[in-house]
């Protein structure tokens, strides 16, 4: 009895049955069921049509493993490494020529012009409040230069409804939408009037109202959650995507390709919006990654992916346009790579000429601004004129120094604020004391703990 | 594209009125981007900073490289210096992060690829799990990795691999395996203007962690010596440097090969009335905190002592201390509860019992994320200090 039990245990034993009793057993039953299956996931059959017809063998040739359905045999072998890079979308050309007619979005010139006035704006107020750090007046800063035209050829193409997710140099993404001049300087000022209270660093904005999660610096965090606020809209049936902005070099976080992943299998409406601008601090991308781009990635993923030209404001438009009505109405993710250029430093913390030299910097500005590309088309259309822009700047430069004055009158936020929302409802215990004992000292100690520039 | 000092729009920002709320501590007149790590005025005059190479001798830890020259420098410095050591000692030493190869964005690995190449000294791409995970697999097989986490506030995408992995190697594996070759760098504690990512102190989240060491140095000697102990250690050792500390910290260092012990705490004061407990940049507020004990209570005599190594830590130090003191007070800008100041205060109100003659007091961060703008209410200042002493003297 054992040695019959061993016999037909042991792998021998099994092989030395007739290949015809193999046919009865239901491991082969399991695989024709598994063969439907992979038909239906390839044909897209439905469940009934596969199991009413006669199951052929792999069809066409295609692979029985589920892993990967749509993959055929083949007796050469080879390994795959460096296929053609993907091609990079554009509508204008350096001088601001529209290149292929058909590709001019149909735009009304008022929203051209709020395009690039909130380019000429974002430009403006990036050079005031750096300089404003220089001095001391903020404690930190990041510019967008050179990446304007991503941030407001992607802005137009969304609605209000849409979600938002930033990195945290999406100043003008979050300018388009409508924060004002004086938010953005309460913030940066850390001020009283700061939606976060002043508990984060400068540029770390947010706004419920504008539909823009606040910003948190550890890099990659927002990109899973932006696929699950992107599923969440889905099943509440809302006509809305998310977007979420990355540098390429947060794209190398896990959480990038874990975000890609589920939003792929859960088809949930986001945009995944890289900014390649060449660097990560001093990071090139050569230490980055290797193959092509951030772009590449999006195929691997199972996703609609198109990589444009990060410095050609309607190149931009036009995609994240085509890839919200993707996301929206065929429920689906979707990865944009805008490839563009870091002219200024990371942030005030750094000197890029440790890494990169000046003249990098230079001749590329020379070779390429998108906001230079953007005025000359909007000039060749008749829509702005060098009176115009001149006039413009001068406004804006003033209102945003007045707002920035004002800022720096505003009180720091209130004591008050410095123990609340850690928990909504009740204050634990904990905190209730430690509260006490704080207010307790600031009142026993005025000359250690001057609030003279708090609110009361 | 960027303002000069001479530029109209910089006369412009100077016409509007000024703050009285600025952020002087690194605003610079040269127009060089100021040091991101802040500035911390009592480092620069403390007593514990050691001026000439007689008193770093003096040290009987150091006694032993007693022939050696001393040289000036910063903490950076001193960090660098180590990692150089470790490179030209140890042909299997490799040290990478991200932006580690212009040389850090606090300046530590600066000049180490251009003298021991691009293969030994290396970007890594930006993912924290991932360089984690790449410096345990180079121990795995025998290598010195020694790894960079920009910012402490940062390193939590790797704690899987710290907690699960790098910690549980050896023991998992029957001592078949281990990673202690892997030294995990990173710059932690506050610096004035860093808000919620830039300040965090998570050396208790590590403390609770089986398996690995934690060492976290107050001064350019100190970071220089446990570095090199921590890299060349059998167990994988999390260095955590306070930032403020990079620049604002200066002494005579050693120059050349020397290692300070690890899981050994420093009486850097001793006393009889009380027993004061830190580690990192916290011990120059104690200082101060003291300075100021001294003048209000003529003749008070407070032990300070700096920690060093929060895992394993040095139990036999503060018990022998305190049951000498009968008082204790540990402070550590991390959050109270669950800080490793509990850790301290249940061990030694087991231990010493019946010699306590108050209740260990913990003067630490509050229980809330590192605010900006409250910053100064939030750490455990020097006049929190006092206090906390205090309460353990009239207890
Ligand atoms: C998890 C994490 N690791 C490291 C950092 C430090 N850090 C801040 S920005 C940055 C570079 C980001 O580069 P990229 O994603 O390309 O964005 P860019 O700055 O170019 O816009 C790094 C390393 C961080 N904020 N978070
Ligand atoms: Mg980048």
């Amino acid at each position: 009895m054992f040695a019959a039990a061993i016999r037909s245990a042991s792998p021998l034993a099994r092989l030395a049955r007739p290949a015809a009793g193999l046919v009865r057993t239901p491991t082969l039953a399991a695989a024709s069921s598994l063969q439907r299956m992979l038909q239906r996931q390839v044909s897209g059959t439905s469940a009934a049509q596969a199991v009413s017809a006669v199951t052929p063998p792999t069809p066409e040739g295609r692979v029985l493993f589920p892993g990967a359905t749509g993959s055929h045999y083949t007796e050469k072998m080879s390994f795959n490494r460096d296929p053609k890079a993907m091609s990079t979308y554009r509508v204008l050309d350096l001088e601001g020529n529209v290149i292929d007619p058909a590709q001019e979005p149909d735009l009304p010139k008022e929203v051209l012009l709020k395009m690039y006035k909130s380019m000429l704006t974002l430009n403006a107020m990036d050079l005031i409040l750096y300089e404003a750090q220089r001095q001391g007046r903020i404690s930190f800063y990041m510019t967008s230069y050179g990446e304007e035209a991503t941030h407001m050829g992607s802005a137009a193409a969304l609605k209000n409804d849409d979600v938002v997710y930033g990195q945290y140099r999406e100043a003008g993404v979050l300018m388009y939408r409508g924060f004002t001049i004086e938010q953005f300087m309460n913030q940066c000022y850390s001020n009283a009037m700061d939606f976060g209270k002043g508990r984060q660093m400068p540029v770390h904005y947010g706004s419920r109202e504008l539909n823009f999660q606040t910003i948190s610096s550890p890099l990659g965090t927002q990109l899973p959650q932006a696929a699950g606020s992107a599923y969440a809209l889905k099943l509440s049936g809302k006509d809305a995507c998310v977007i979420c902005y990355f540098g390429e070099g947060a794209a190398s976080e896990g959480d990038f390709h874990a975000a890609l992943n589920i939003a792929s299998t859960t088809e949930s409406p986001c945009l995944f919006f890289c900014r390649n601008n060449g660097y990560a601090i001093s990071t090139p991308v050569k230490d980055q990654y290797r193959g092509d781009g951030i772009a590449s990635r999006g195929q691997g993923y199972g996703m609609d992916t198109i990589r444009v030209d990060g410095n050609d404001a309607l190149a931009v438009y036009n995609a994240v346009k085509e890839a919200r009505r993707r996301a929206i109405s065929e429920s689906r993710p979707v990865l944009i790579e805008a490839l563009t250029y870091r002219v200024g430093h990371h942030s005030t913390s750094d000197d890029s000429s440790a890494y990169r030299p000046k003249t990098e910097v230079s001749d590329w500005i020379k070779q390429d601004s998108p906001i230079a590309r953007f005025r000359k088309y909007l000039e060749k259309k008749g829509h702005w004129t060098a009176d115009e822009e001149a006039a413009f700047k001068k406004s804006v430069r003033s209102q945003i120094l007045k707002e920035f004055a004002a800022a720096e009158k505003i009180p720091k936020p209130s004591l008050d604020h410095m123990f609340t929302d850690v928990l909504a409802g009740e204050q634990p215990w904990n905190l209730k004391e430690q509260e006490a004992e704080m207010r307790a000292l600031v009142k026993e100690f005025p000359q250690h703990y001057d609030t003279k520039d708090y609110q009361k | 594209m960027f303002a000069r000092k001479s530029s109209p729009l910089f006369r412009a920002l100077r016409l509007a009125r000024p703050s009285t709320l600025r952020y002087r501590s690194y605003a610079s007149a040269s127009g060089t981007p100021p040091p991101a790590e802040g500035f911390m005025p009592s480092v620069a005059t403390s007593a514990f900073m050691n001026n000439t190479a007689d008193q770093v001798f003096r040290n009987p830890e150091l006694k032993a490289f007693a022939s050696s020259s001393t040289k000036k420098m910063n903490l950076f410095q001193a960090v660098n210096e180590a990692m150089d050591v470790a490179l030209a000692t140890d042909d299997k030493a490799v040290v990478f992060g991200e932006d580690v190869g212009f040389g850090g964005v606090f300046r530590c690995t600066m000049g180490l690829q251009e003298k021991y190449g691009a293969s030994r000294v290396f970007n890594t791409p930006l993912t924290e799990q991932g360089l984690v995970g790449f410096g345990i697999g180079m121990a795995a097989v025998g290598h010195t990795a020694i790894a960079e986490i920009q910012f402490a506030d940062y390193v939590f995408p790797a704690f899987d691999q710290i907690v699960n992995e790098a910690a549980k190697y050896r023991y998992r594996s029957g001592n078949q395996f281990d990673c202690g070759g892997l030294t995990i760098r990173m710059p932690c504690m506050a610096v004035g203007h860093g808000g919620h990512y830039h300040s965090q102190s998570p050396e208790a989240y590590f403390a609770h962690t089986p398996g690995i060491k934690v060492v976290v140095p107050r001064s350019p000697i100190q970071a220089k010596g446990l570095l090199l102990a921590a890299i060349r250690d059998p167990n994988p050792v999390i260095v955590m440097e306070p930032k403020i500390l990079y620049r604002a910290a200066v002494e005579q260092v050693p120059e050349g090969d020397y290692t300070l012990p690890l899981g050994k705490a420093e009486v850097l004061k001793q006393g009889k009335d009380v027993t004061v407990v830190g580690w990192g940049s916290q011990l120059y507020v104690l200082e101060t905190a003291i300075a100021m004990l001294e003048k209000e209570i003529p003749g008070i005599s407070v032990e300070l002592i700096d920690l060093r190594s929060v895992l394993p830590w040095d139990v036999e130090t503060i018990e022998k201390s305190v049951n000498k003191t009968g008082r204790l007070v540990i402070a550590h800008e991390a959050p109270v509860t669950s800080g490793f100041g509990a850790e301290i205060a249940a061990t030694i109100q087991e231990r010493c019992f019946l010699r306590l003659e108050a209740p260990v007091q913990r003067v630490a961060g509050w229980d809330i994320p590192f605010p900006l703008i409250f910053e100064k209410f939030y750490v455990p200042s020097a006049i929190r200090c006092v206090k906390g002493i205090k309460k353990a003297l009239n207890y």
